[in-house]
């Protein structure tokens, strides 16, 4: 008699699997994001499987949530404003050059070497050894928070999130100069339904984003998660041209950034760190 | 007692949603298939909400769920509107 948790964990396993192979041959670009935020839900359900709720917070809400989102804007933008992709391309089905084999032969490459490493890294590594369980417990009256997730990230590791926090400077300007124009694109009219709803669950969000960064101290949440959702605000203020962004504002938002950075620099664990904001 | 009554809910929510998944893979229009998910899921959503605060034990996990059945509830609702809205009258509809 199998555990019926254990057929579970293998039917994940497989629907994960199977979304990952479904994005890469789905050949409509609308549904291959929709497979994967699809596949980024189903893999925070492994993660809380795997008793990782910190991580399947941050994967549902970073790498499912905004990422999602701001693919779909991304292939909004490709389809409705540049015009790059043609009206053809724009109902699904065709790509719009073929790409060089040489390309596909490096890409193919960098995937099969990356695998390569991940595979030496798993098998070279000791079955279930202890891990760093035991060094944590024991400095975790020094980090002045009680849970652990926290406390190695922005307590024994301040300096590693620190500089992941500057890369998202670095990305946040880098963005910019790339996208030097504001977008003219027309708004789409969502009706007074979604206006509703968007003023119902505008300040909902920022509170729970807020709740999750205070909860972070004691319970699974955090920083990254919080932030999360305040860049969900973001997001949703754009997309109902609540808030369209002028060029005077500019100014207002890269001091935004880098006072975000600099108060993690300077508060430790409760430094505002402001997560993927960068639009 | 109480264990068995959440688990039985959560059954029951379980069932309407293969029922919707049932009525979104078989039926022919996107109409019918958002007839078939809003009503099927939102009812199996209120189930599980239910069930799920009887397995949870403090009064402030359950009213964590309670809250998060509602925006959930909401948020299908709205966007089940605006996919009707996009099919009926297109990216720039009537308003």
């Amino acid at each position: 008699m199998i555990a019926p948790l254990v057929i579970f964990d293998l039917l994940l396993a497989l629907t994960i699997v199977a979304l990952a192979v479904a994005v890469l041959c789905l050949r409509d670009l609308f549904a291959m994001i929709v497979v994967f935020i699809i596949f980024g839900l189903v893999s925070a359900l492994a993660w809380v499987r795997l008793s990782a709720p910190d991580v399947a917070l941050a994967e549902a809400a970073i790498g499912t949530g905004v990422t999602g989102a701001l693919l779909l804007k991304t292939l909004h933008h490709l389809r409705y404003v540049t015009g790059r992709l043609g009206q053809n391309a724009a109902r699904g089905l065709t790509a719009m050059a073929p790409v060089p084999v040489a390309v596909l032969l490096a890409n193919a490459a960098f995937c099969g070497l990356i695998t390569l490493g991940l595979a030496v890294a798993f098998l070279g590594a000791p079955a279930a050894g202890p891990g760093f369980e035991g060094l944590v417990a024991q400095a975790m009256p020094q980090s002045g928070v009680e849970h652990s997730v926290t406390a190695v990230l922005l307590n024994f590791r301040a300096y590693d999130t620190l500089m992941e926090v500057v890369v998202l400077l670095a990305a946040v300007i880098a963005v910019w100069q790339i996208e030097r124009g504001l977008s003219e694109a027309p708004a789409p009219v969502m009706g007074v339904v979604w206006q509703g709803f968007a003023r119902l669950a505008l300040p909902v969000i920022v509170v729970v984003g807020t709740y999750l960064l205070w909860v972070g101290a004691e319970a699974p949440g955090g920083a990254f998660q919080g932030g999360a959702m305040l860049a969900a605000v973001g997001l949703l203020l754009l997309l109902t041209r609540a808030y369209v962004p002028q060029p005077g504002h500019r100014g207002l938002a890269r001091g935004a950034f880098v006072l975000g950075t600099a108060a993690f620099c300077a508060g430790g664990p409760s430094g505002g760190q402001r997560g993927p904001r960068g639009l | 007692m109480l264990e068995g009554f959440g688990a039985i809910l959560i059954a029951m929510g379980a069932v309407f949603f293969v029922a919707g998944t049932v009525g979104l893979l078989r039926f022919p229009d996107i109409f019918c298939r958002l007839h078939a998910l809003t009503k099927a899921d939102g009812l199996g959503l209120a189930l599980i909400a239910l069930g799920v605060a009887l397995l949870a034990g403090t009064a402030g996990a359950a009213f964590r769920v309670a809250l998060v059945w509602f925006f959930v509830a909401i948020a299908s609702a709205t966007c089940s509107h605006l996919i009707a809205r996009y099919a009926r009258h297109g990216a720039g509809g009537v308003p």
